[in-house]
């Protein structure tokens, strides 16, 4: 038990003091999980609203594919990802591995479906005259996914948040993407794996508590904006 | 205010990544976890990155791991400690200019109980067969890492074969594996420098030590270019003439003695 509270303390004055490599640690793992997550967004935001409005072959396995992706296991798309980018892999000539970049494709592939299918749920939600009502109104088919879209912003909020949620404290992808390098791409979650394994107690619940403090102070924005637009309206 | 949100993230990215992307050569090195763990990399590649021409990139693995790196060129330069598959990675083609340069030595750790009654064996094959016949837990690294080869190669001399519950695989690093065999309270071959630089937060000592069989060296090994033309062989020849100077032996020879109390690493390469 003593042990547990020395490394609390040891912990909190670590994160008092401004520990620079803490906060650069901090600041490249809040970059590469938020520039993922905006780029899901972009990415499957619009997607999940045009699967959910089309009608096409083979739909409903299309949306259980996706379904089944937001449980897509972080370490095999790190694995997927290492190998495509590996210097002998199809886009080796990109040097991306052992990168932040590299970091925030694994991430990307892993919010994607997530942030499809949430899109996908909220867009069947809308009802469907609606949408055909904006069509006959003279919108071309993106027009009216977009203003049925907009509708559904608080949706999007939420998947937003759950799509970063998952990112930011993921740890497989990021470790067999990254490498765990210092100064490179060291990130919250593999320094606190790298830290408990060397037993260095005090550094790994600093990084541990640090992490706690991102997802909620990051989770605490989207939730503000999230109900001001319930206030809103 | 959704836009907003992406475009901040954008630009704090684009901000924060931008720092990483200096027009600097990339050295990629594929290393052993206990010249990592013991903080020695870092020592080094601050001096070696000092002038701004190389950026090093340091991938910590075991040696079979980095192996592998080397047989897909995917690494520039090697920095392992495996000796009969060094060998066998050179004599492939896989490897050019294999240098050992270095060497500490491994230790049996054990708790303080000693439930084997260890101590004071003197070969480790003895040790090793003295756990087995005692029954006690011995936890292994189990990752072909440099460590691992070397106790696989200490069971072969010993003439015993763990059984089943008796005998973990881990599959971590040796830090990882040092914090199992400490909570377990089992038996741990490791390097000596690794344990040095674990040994506040772990509950095991030395209970064998010594035996020839046990020391552990280090070389390196360049990827050559002619086989994998991603190579960046201008920068992995830059960090070998690093390592094998007498700047570098200097740091490596200092190192560890105001931390640790002791030597951690013992130069061999006369260098130049």
């Amino acid at each position: 038990m003593e042990f547990i509270l020395e490394g609390l303390r040891k912990g909190l004055h670590l994160i008092l003091s401004g520990n620079p490599e803490i906060f650069a640690i901090t600041r490249l793992s809040l970059s590469v999980s938020l520039l993922a997550t905006a780029l899901a967004v972009l990415a499957g935001v619009p997607l999940g609203g045009w699967i959910a409005v089309k009608k096409f072959p083979l739909k409903k396995l299309l949306i259980a594919l996706v379904n089944t992706g937001m449980g897509l296991p972080p370490v095999v798309a790190g694995l997927v990802v290492m190998l495509f980018l590996a210097r002998s892999g199809p886009l080796g000539f990109l040097d991306w591995l052992y990168t932040p970049k590299g970091m925030v494709i694994a991430q990307f592939i892993i919010a994607l479906p997530i942030i499809t299918a949430l899109s996908i749920s909220a867009m069947q939600s809308v009802d469907p005259k609606f949408y055909n009502q904006v069509l006959t109104l003279g919108a071309s088919d993106w027009q009216a996914i977009r203003v049925c879209l907009k509708e559904m912003r608080l949706t999007i909020v939420a998947a937003v948040i759950a799509g970063f949620g998952r990112l930011v404290a993921e740890v497989g992808a990021v470790m067999i993407v990254g490498g765990n390098i210092r100064h490179q791409t060291r990130m919250l979650t593999t320094a606190t794996v790298m830290e408990t394994q060397m037993g260095n107690f005090d550094m790994a619940i600093a990084i541990g508590l640090v992490l706690l403090a991102v997802g909620f102070i990051v989770n605490l924005a989207l939730t503000l904006i999230q109900q001001d637009k319930v206030l809103a309206r | 205010m959704k836009k907003n949100l992406i475009l901040a993230a954008a630009a704090f990215l684009a901000f924060g990544c931008q720092q990483k992307q200096a027009p600097q050569s990339i050295v990629r090195l594929a290393t052993t976890t206990s010249v990592r763990d013991t903080g020695l990399l870092d020592v080094l590649n601050e001096t070696f990155q000092k002038d701004g021409r190389y950026t090093l990139q340091a991938i910590a693995v075991g040696s079979g791991q980095a192996m592998q790196l080397g047989r897909t060129g995917e690494a520039d330069i090697l920095w392992v400690h495996s000796p009969d598959d060094e060998k066998k990675f050179v004599e492939e083609g896989f490897g050019t200019d294999r240098i050992t340069f270095l060497h500490n030595d491994f230790v049996l750790l054990g708790p303080a109980a000693d439930p084997a009654k260890v101590k004071g064996a003197t070969k480790a094959a003895e040790a090793f067969r003295k756990i087995v016949s005692a029954k006690a837990l011995f936890v292994s690294r189990a990752d072909q890492s440099g460590t691992h080869k070397k106790e696989l190669k200490v069971w072969d001399a010993a003439k015993v074969k763990p059984a089943g519950e008796f005998y973990l695989e881990a599959g971590q690093g040796m830090a990882g594996t040092l914090s199992v065999a400490s909570e377990k309270k089992a038996y741990v071959l490791a390097d000596r420098s690794t344990y040095l630089s674990m040994k506040k937060n772990i509950e095991l000592e030395i209970v064998s030590e010594g035996d020839e069989a046990l020391i552990n060296r280090y070389s390196l090994i360049l990827i050559p270019a002619a086989k994998f033309p991603k190579v960046n062989s201008a920068g992995a020849k830059a960090y070998y003439d690093f390592v094998l100077s007498k700047r570098a032996k200097e740091i490596i020879e200092g190192f560890g003695v105001e931390k640790y109390g002791q030597q951690l690493f013992f130069y061999d390469y006369a260098a130049k």
